[in-house]
């Protein structure tokens, strides 16, 4: 592309071509701003309580990890999940495995209890991430002694099944002593995405900038049934936007299409106290559904212990 | 057209009210995030006298390096950290500067120690060790979790039209950890996080 510039540039340019030699310096420009400079690794996706994206695990070893996990869900409720990557450079394990757990939010929501275990094979870091409320359960000395003890050894030898199942067991062992809040019964996740929608009073002057402002302009230009039409849309997408539940947002939309059909609501002159059934409040709890694992909702701050060999 | 200008009245004084409420939330959560950074400098604070005894067991002709860190330590300890720091620049950069020092003095500890063996070894010296790392690890962490909400608020005191209200109720920007600061604070004791175990 630079090349192709300098020839355009070198010729003696006809208007035309000044402003397209212009234009090509300014994507390039663009195009130089937009690059990444140091790519992260992403977070894998949240497939199981045992992620291994180096296929390093044969099946029966992960079913037999994610066997283990599953029980400790069902008898404490704390989460523990495993990663398997194969490097996190350019960041810290520290950093990493701080993305990830926050991605994931392993552990229930109230009481932070999860870990995560991040092994990078490539770089020869383990690190065990530790959620709020298991901080005292597994102090950073008790991590870093598992990790030292039990982990590293195996994985020096290459068995990462062997390092990986005796940290967990003697994670397992720290957290089955610790008090905390029984697990419920069938598994209602908490979205942790919900926790941060408590407060709806900050949509309400957006919702009634649009009730007020803008329907009665599309009522103006697309006449009363697009009109209404646009208005019955517009509200559906903002219900789905800020609840990301499909069914309400069509509830929302087709109530707000008839009653602008009907006039209420974007009607000059016609201005009824429709801003009652905007009013949200209360939409958090419809969370996600079918089987699959799950973060809970739970928090990380940084605790935990990592280790190298 | 009276009812439109009643509308835009309405919602013009949601927008307003909108910036007073977002400025409570915003300013109560750099306010928590804050706490949380002294707590975490406290936590070191407090496994400085079990760390330095516990090398003295070992290396007691290094009195040199062990007095600089319980000197440094003293000089934390002597700064009252309040949630009104951030409130005011000066004392956050003398706050800034003592916790700097002690990473200092610590990263020093920490260079010694690897003439010591024995004390590496040490069960006891270990899990002081990984404690000393686990909590620079929580506070760089919560430095970035206040950095975040710092810059969330500073925002929010800088744009349009919230700025208005924060003029009328006296909401100034708060002090961010600066980046020279960042280099020397956020340096974890060198040494100790070597892989080789």
């Amino acid at each position: 592309m630079i090349g192709s510039l300098a020839i355009s540039g070198g010729a003696s340019p006809r208007p035309a071509a000044r402003r397209l030699s212009a234009r090509g310096l300014l994507l390039a420009a663009l195009a130089l701003c937009a690059w990444p400079v140091a790519a992260q690794q992403p977070v894998p996706r949240l497939t199981g309580r045992v992620v291994d994206t180096t296929a390093t695990l044969s099946p029966s070893e992960r079913a037999g990890l994610e066997q283990k996990l599953a029980a400790l869900e069902q008898r404490k409720g704390s989460q523990i999940a495993v990663l398997i990557v194969s490097t996190v450079q350019p960041e810290a394990i520290e950093q990493y495995s701080l993305r990830v757990a926050e991605a994931w939010q392993i552990g229930r929501g109230k009481t932070d209890d999860g870990i995560v275990i991040v092994v990078a094979k490539d770089d020869r870091l383990a690190r065990i991430e530790v959620g709020y409320g298991l901080e005292g359960a597994v102090p950073d000395a008790l991590g870093k002694r598992i990790i030292a003890d039990q982990m590293i050894p195996r994985f020096r030898a290459g068995d990462y099944a062997g390092g990986l199942n005796d940290g967990v067991d003697a994670l397992i062992k720290l957290v089955d002593v610790e008090t905390l809040p029984p697990p419920t019964g069938p598994r209602r996740t908490e979205r942790g995405a919900d926790r941060e929608r408590g407060d709806w009073s900050g949509i309400l002057p957006f919702v009634l900038f649009f009730a007020f402002v803008v329907a009665p302009i599309l009522r103006r230009v697309f006449g009363s049934l697009f009109g209404a039409l646009a208005i019955g849309i517009g509200a559906g997408f903002i219900t789905w936007f800020l609840s990301s539940v499909l069914f309400l947002a069509f509830g929302v939309g087709g109530v707000a299409f008839l009653l602008a059909l009907v006039g209420l609501v974007g009607g000059p002159g016609r201005w009824s106290s429709g801003g009652g059934y905007w009013g949200g409040g209360g939409f958090g709890g419809f969370g996600g559904g079918g089987g699959g694992f799950r973060g809970g909702g739970g928090r990380f701050g940084g605790g935990g212990a990592s280790g190298g060999w | 057209m009276r009812v439109t200008a009643i509308c835009t009245l309405v919602v013009a004084t949601q927008l307003a009210g909108c910036g007073y409420n977002t400025f409570q939330t915003q300013d109560e959560q750099v306010k928590a995030a804050w706490s949380e950074v002294v707590n975490q400098y406290q936590r070191r604070a407090d496994l400085i006298p079990n760390l330095v005894e516990t090398v003295k067991g070992f290396a007691q002709q290094e009195r040199d390096v062990l007095l600089g860190v319980t000197e440094a330590r003293s000089k934390v300890g002597s700064i009252r950290a309040t949630p009104e720091l951030i409130n005011d620049p000066e004392a956050f950069q003398k706050f800034q500067a003592a916790q700097g020092e002690l990473t200092s003095a610590l990263s020093r500890l920490m260079v010694v120690v690897e003439k010591y063996p024995e004390l590496k070894s040490d069960q006891n010296f270990r899990d002081l060790q990984a404690q000393l790392e686990g909590t620079e690890n929580r506070i760089t962490v919560a430095r970035n979790r206040y950095i975040a909400s710092v810059q969330q608020y500073n925002v929010t005191v800088r744009s349009f039209p919230s700025n208005l209200t924060a003029m009328m109720f006296g909401y100034k920007t708060k002090p961010n950890f600066t980046v020279e600061n960042e280099a020397a604070i956020s340096k974890p004791p060198a040494v100790s996080f070597e892989r080789k175990q």
